[in-house]
């Protein structure tokens, strides 16, 4: 299953290690997840339920738990975020508690800075450069092994005006701003942000629970920058290992090489799906076709355009009914809906398969945020529920920011920008930034350009409701 | 649209060059949507394309263009193709980032906006780059159809 060679990407693998799944001596490569060596080696089932039913993983972010594995003894370990290690013992199956817990008492480290920055995508990123340019102390986490986010899957060419380069790929993109950032800021990798507490001042607690340190976190600003869940869809079997998201198909293919399958059918002809699709051949797996519930393609033409030209069948009006298999998907039941959404008789289509990707779009992850206090609504144009905030991305709650799909989602782009906004905004109030408002302008200015445009209308729509709900609130408290 | 149901454009939503202009050898783009992009507009040697807002479909003036093929290469939507037609064969500059790579020479099949199978190409030129452009040589016929090769193992 592993990938040796491609177009785009080049797989510089670590040094060979063993571990062991279930008893049995695997190989793998440091510097790999737990879960993508384990598919490097045929394995997609990584547990069964209570009840029996199979399990493997869904995101590949550590956000959805449906790869949870014991390992070295410790139960509930995320295998899609954990770096395997020589000698791991990883275990599917184990239901109960160990009877004695291997507890260890965390390991526990303070931290007292002006800036904490939770998530570190490409907003993340930018708002942790921006705040070192401003003389802020920062720290940014994060709780996969790599900075980047979603970035670091993107072997696509981003749109946008040449001046902040377009045409430049997302891994290019990432590895500018992981560059910068690693030499302006301090960084926790490994590490989930678990808690807020309000204790008259802002105070985060964050576990790496591989090496076993629990950080208290004391900040006097907190960005969330916490990006974006993936969608699932209802459909029969969509619980079987080989239904993937997006995304997780994405980090297994592009950041480690692995390919998920050797055929597979993409549910969304968004951008993702196209996107994703796109990905796939070039990694030499035969995309059998992209399905699309909509009556017209979601995604920009350009990417459909290039998909089709490599023979990969769009329907569009269609939705999947079942994905069967034993353990693991073997195919796809797919059928034709009318007009009124109601599935057409007579018009399925078995098609065979090995995966299947679901890119149904993103809800903003608003857990943490969630519990500061900040005031929090269901925008639906902004994919779900989301912290209300201004234009300079602050929230109801005093000091505590969001900043890039958290907040509505988007691009990487408006990603970045809203980071520095945020940053700089919180910088400055802070220590007075040199040359603040010409700065902010300029952001404010490249922001609007972005959302220009019909693709532009959506998110604008979303802000727009975003910025009045928040100023209804704190009426009283405009800058 | 159509081709946003099916994403196939149906070429008569192309503007056509003259023969005089595809003799010379010019930029077709099929890049049809309103998208924030630009790249295409900045790279062209001899301001050949026409875009006053950044959300614009590029507009390539056919007696400008020299068929460089620079705008080929730097297109994030690998919408931009070069044609040239010549006696009864034509020249089509395409972007390629599949594997395996041709070699220059070799035969490959030529494939059209579906993917299907319309002909034979003959791989003239692989200019590597940030996306690699392949020039193949088809029937002139398929100067309009073929988009694409697909190169066997
Ligand atoms: C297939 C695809 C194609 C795309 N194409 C484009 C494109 O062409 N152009 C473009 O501009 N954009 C594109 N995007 C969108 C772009 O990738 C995202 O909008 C962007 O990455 C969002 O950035 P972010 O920083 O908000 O979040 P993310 O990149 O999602 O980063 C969030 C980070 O937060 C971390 N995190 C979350 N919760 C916690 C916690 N509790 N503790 C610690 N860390 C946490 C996560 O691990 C993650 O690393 C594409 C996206 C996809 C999926
Ligand atoms: S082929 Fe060259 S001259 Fe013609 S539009 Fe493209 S970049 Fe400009
Ligand atoms: S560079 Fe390509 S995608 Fe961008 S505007 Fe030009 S033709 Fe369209």
């Amino acid at each position: 299953m592993r990938i040796e060679e491609h177009p785009i990407l080049k797989f510089e693998r670590e040094r060979k290690i063993n571990f062991y799944f279930n008893g049995i001596k695997m190989e793998a490569y440091e510097g790999e997840t737990i879960a993508s060596a384990l598919h490097a080696n045929g394995i997609k089932v990584l547990s069964h339920s209570r009840k029996g039913r199979a399990r493997g993983f869904f995101c590949g972010i550590g956000k959805c738990s449906s790869c949870l594995m014991t390992v070295n003894g410790t139960p509930n370990v995320r295998t899609c975020i954990t770096m395997v290690k020589d000698g791991m013992i990883v275990e599917g199956d184990k239901y109960d508690l160990p009877e004695s817990f291997p507890y260890r008492k965390p390991i526990k480290e303070k931290i007292d800075v002006s800036m904490a920055i939770v998530g570190a995508g490409p907003a993340g990123l930018a708002a942790a450069i921006e705040s070192a340019e401003n003389g802020i102390d920062a720290i940014l986490i994060d709780e996969n092994p790599r900075l980047g986010g979603q970035l670091i899957k993107q072997t696509h060419k981003f749109f946008g005006s040449s001046r902040e380069g377009a045409g430049k790929r997302g891994i290019e993109i990432a590895k500018e701003l992981e560059e910068e950032a690693t030499k302006k800021a301090k960084i926790l990798l490994n590490t989930s942000v678990i808690g807020y507490y309000d204790k008259g001042y802002h105070f985060l607690v964050a576990a790496n629970q591989m090496d076993g340190i629990l950080y208290e976190i004391k900040a006097k600003k907190i960005i969330f920058s916490t990006g974006a869940q993936e969608n699932m869809l209802v459909f029969e079997g969509n619980d079987l290992p080989g239904v993937y998201g997006a995304g997780g198909v994405q980090t297994l293919t592009n950041v480690y090489g692995v390919k998920p399958g050797n055929s597979g059918v993409i549910i969304g002809a968004g951008n993702v799906g196209l996107i994703l699709s796109y990905q796939l051949l070039q990694a030499g797996v035969d995309v059998k076709a992209i399905v699309e519930a909509m009556p017209k393609i979601g995604g920009y033409f350009v990417h459909a355009a290039k998909v089709r030209r490599n023979g990969v069948p769009i329907y569009t009006r269609h939705t999947i009914k079942e994905a069967y298999g034993k353990d693991r998907v073997e195919g796809a039941k797919i059928v034709a809906l009318d007009e009124k959404w109601n599935t057409i008789e007579g018009s399925e289509k078995d098609i065979k398969c090995d995966f299947i990707a679901v890119s149904v779009g993103l809800t903003p992850s608003t857990r943490l945020v969630q519990q500061t206090g900040a005031k929090i609504k269901f925008i639906s144009a902004a994919g779900g529920w989301v912290a209300l905030h201004n234009e300079y991305m602050e929230t109801t709650k005093d000091g505590i920011y969001v900043a890039g799909d958290a907040s509505n989602i988007e691009e990487a782009s408006t990603a970045i920008i809203e980071g520095k906004i945020a940053s700089l905004h919180a910088s400055n109030s802070l220590k007075k930034v040199h040359g603040y408002d010409k700065k902010m302008k300029e952001y404010m200015k490249r922001l609007e350009e972005l959302r220009s445009g019909i693709f532009g209308e959506r998110a604008k729509f979303a802000k727009n409701k975003i910025y009045e709900e928040y100023y209804e609130i704190r009426e009283n408290r405009r800058y | 649209m159509k081709y946003e149901k099916t994403g196939v454009i149906d070429i008569s939503q192309l503007k056509m060059p003259n023969e005089k202009q595809l003799k010379k050898g010019v930029a077709i783009t099929e890049c049809l949507q309103p998208i924030p992009c630009n790249p295409c507009k900045e790279v062209c040697p001899t301001d050949a394309i026409k875009m006053e807002n950044i959300n614009d479909p590029p507009d390539i003036d056919y007696d400008k263009c020299i068929g460089c093929a620079l705008c080929v290469e730097v297109c994030p939507g690998l919408a931009m193709f070069v044609v040239r037609v010549r006696d009864d064969k034509a020249m089509i500059s395409l972007p390629y980032e599949m594997l395996p790579m041709p070699e220059r020479g070799q035969i490959v099949k030529a494939l059209d906006r579906e993917g299907k199978i319309v002909g034979n190409a003959v791989v003239k030129a692989i200019k590597h780059g940030r996306t690699n452009v392949i020039t193949i040589e088809v029937d002139k016929n398929l100067a309009m159809v073929v988009r694409n090769i697909k190169v066997e193992k």
